[in-house]
């Protein structure tokens, strides 16, 4: 049977599976990003809040201790952590809600999974001054009350989700059902490289000045590139951002990090591309966690950030062609790992972050000292602090 | 010409849809011998899905209802098998890419030709996706329903031209769910596909009594009425029968001209 080759496909992934009502609204949206990413003011004013807003470039990171300790590769760390608002995600944000404010949107709708994207979406909207609203499940509306309270600080609404496992996933479809409510003064400002066609390429595009940086900064300070790039995989976007400028420089080894939760062999697990299969949900054709007759797995792992059924279109690709290899690390491994970096350099990532401090710690020693790695610590590990307290037995609450 | 164009020949059509499995499929067989037995002309069964994302809340829940009752596309197939035994009007599967697509497109679709089924309605699939489904569809003499949406514009024509079946005409922006009033022009809409095609409009989404009902299909060739009788099923459960017969046929008599 022949396989489509619609628009936005990486390999056999990607695609554009949404309903009708919403085709209008991505081709548009694709036209005014074509115009608008060759569009030198906008790339300017793109820039002026990188830099002056968001804080980049950020700061490449040299982990001498933790180099030290695992004796190695040289470890660096990218510290997407030091970004306004916490994470790598303001960058994609700046980018689609400016795009959406050329648009002439006076609306964004977001959906988030630990709060960050969200915390980033109302932060964009304020300064841009615009209406929005974010959908969030209801058990991590739960897990992260403080993001809940900041996304509120800046004027953002939040609608709990409770439709389905209360998580990522059913915030993405109840933010795709808004959409179809209400488009014509809407943007949805999707989090990550998933969702249909043009979405995990604008993201993508948006968070690949991450690479960019890297490739720069490990040339100033190694006079090479590196030898491995690490980051953690939900939908992808951090990692998509760590890898795109060293796709065609085939000696760097991309790695990507999935949160296997309890384990790939239980079902409480989100490790995609460990446990998934090829299919169809969320606008895209990608790997997806689904039981035999196609519906879609209640994914779990101690990350809100990772607690997602699928895998972005271009990791599939990236997995199917063997250019990137992806790791699963289990909820166990990744708070070793959360409290080891805190101990180590002083640093307390991300717990989704974690998940590829967790691998770079097995797999340091399995490289020469003259090799260099680069984790991309995607976001700062705050949030997380009261729930690792609480999975360490501990009786903390926010 | 396919058999679902005959569900167009007895005047108005009235398109009933339900979830197979909520909450029960001997519920669904029921309900759907008591549709065709009350003024159906086509009728279509949902394939429940964990995560429908054009749904309102009350077709969501019952996709929970049945999932949860353990209900799944094998035994959907074997209880389409019984019925065919004596509901002989036309059926389509409304359902999402993704249960067809990981079923196997081909596997999937040979068994509902197999049974007797006449129709596919994919809400997530486009235009632009639709060669995943709808060569294989029309190998086995399935008609792969297309969609029409307030902001299609310009593309009714371009969909309308390539349609199998009849053009699912959506009313209203937003999800399935019943609705007080419907504010787009469908007629419009209807025009546009009637400009390229003779296929039959049949006009979904927010149809929930015999008033919108009868000016919707003034406009069209059909209405289709999912949510409504889905409420019914969810307030009287394996009770409902009687209920959905009743308003079936109030429906069919006020979209049929006197």
């Amino acid at each position: 049977m022949a396989e489509t080759r619609s628009r936005g496909r990486f390999g056999v992934h990607g695609g554009q599976y949404i309903p009708e009502t919403l085709m209008n609204a991505v081709i548009e949206l694709e036209e005014a990003y074509n115009h608008y990413k060759d569009d030198s003011q906008f790339q300017a004013e793109l820039t002026e809040l990188f830099n002056n807003y968001a804080g980049r470039p950020s700061r490449l990171y040299y982990a001498k201790k933790m180099t030290e300790d695992l004796g190695g590769a040289k470890i660096y760390l990218k510290r997407e952590d030091l970004n306004h608002t916490g994470a790598h995600k303001i960058n994609n944000v700046l980018g689609q809600t400016l795009l959406a404010k050329k648009m002439g949107k006076t609306r964004v709708i977001a959906e988030t999974g630990a709060g960050q994207h969200g915390v980033a979406a109302a932060t964009a909207a304020a300064l841009m001054g615009m209406e929005c609203e974010v959908f969030m499940g209801e058990e991590d509306t739960k897990r992260q009350a403080l993001n809940v309270y900041k996304m509120r600080l800046l004027g953002a609404t939040v609608h709990p989700v409770s439709s389905g496992t209360g998580t990522l996933k059913d915030a993405v479809s109840e933010t795709m059902r808004e959409w179809t409510n209400r488009i014509a003064d809407t943007h949805y400002v999707l989090g990550s490289v998933m969702g249909p066609h043009p979405f995990p390429t604008i993201v993508r595009d948006f968070q690949a000045v991450i690479s960019k940086e890297i490739k720069e900064q490990c040339l100033a300070a190694e006079g090479k590139l590196p030898d491995a790039v690490l980051a953690c995989v939900g939908g992808g976007s951090n990692a998509i951002g760590a890898f795109y400028h060293f796709i065609e420089d085939e000696g760097v080894r991309l790695i990507g990090c999935e949160a296997a939760g309890r384990g790939v062999d239980t079902f409480e697990t989100a490790a995609t591309i460990a446990t998934g299969r090829l299919g169809i949900f969320h606008g895209m054709k990608s790997y997806f966690c689904q039981d035999e007759y196609g519906q879609i797995a209640p994914v779990y792992s101690i990350s809100a950030g990772l607690d997602y059924p699928g895998i972005g279109p271009e990791h599939a690709w990236l997995h199917d062609t063997g250019r990137a290899e992806y790791a699963a690390i289990t909820d166990d491994e990744a708070v070793d790992a959360f409290e080891y970096l805190s101990r180590m350099e002083g640093i307390i990532p991300a717990i989704e972050s974690a998940h590829a401090v967790a691998y770079a710690r097995k797999l340091a020693s399995q490289m020469g000292k003259d090799q260099v790695m680069v984790i991309n610590i995607s976001g700062r590990g705050d949030k997380d602090c009261a729930a690792i307290a609480r999975y360490r037995g501990e009786d903390l609450h926010e | 010409m396919s058999n679902i164009r005959k569900a167009f020949e007895n005047g108005k059509a009235f398109i009933p849809f339900i979830t197979c499995g909520d909450p029960d499929l001997d519920t669904t067989k029921a309900v759907v011998r008591a549709m065709a037995e009350n003024g159906a002309d086509l009728i279509e069964l949902g394939i429940p899905f964990s995560d429908p994302t054009a749904e309102g809340p009350v077709i969501q829940g019952a996709n929970l209802r049945a999932l949860s009752g353990g209900v799944t596309t094998d035994k959907i197939f074997d209880m389409v098998v019984e019925l065919r035994e004596d509901v002989k009007l036309p059926m389509v599967f409304m359902t999402y890419a993704n249960v067809v697509y990981s079923y196997g497109t081909e596997r999937f679709l040979d068994r509902a030709a197999a049974i007797g089924m006449d129709g596919l309605i994919l809400p997530d699939v486009p235009y632009e996706e639709k060669a995943d489904f709808s060569g294989a569809c029309r190998e086995r003499g399935l008609d792969l329903i297309s969609l029409i949406a307030p902001t299609s514009h310009e593309r009714i024509t371009m969909i309308a031209k390539e349609a199998d079946g009849f053009i699912y005409c959506v009313s209203s922006l937003g999800v399935t769910g019943m609705r007080s009033e419907i504010t787009t022009d469908v007629g419009a809409m209807v025009k546009l596909v009637k400009s390229v095609s003779d296929i039959p409009a049949a006009i979904g989404f927010g149809i929930s009594n015999p008033e919108t009902a009868a000016k919707m299909a003034a406009q069209s060739d059909g209405v289709i009425v999912g949510s409504a009788i889905v409420k019914l099923i969810e307030k009287y459960g394996r009770d409902a029968v009687p209920y959905v017969a009743q308003f079936v046929r109030e429906m069919k008599a006020a979209i049929s001209p006197d």
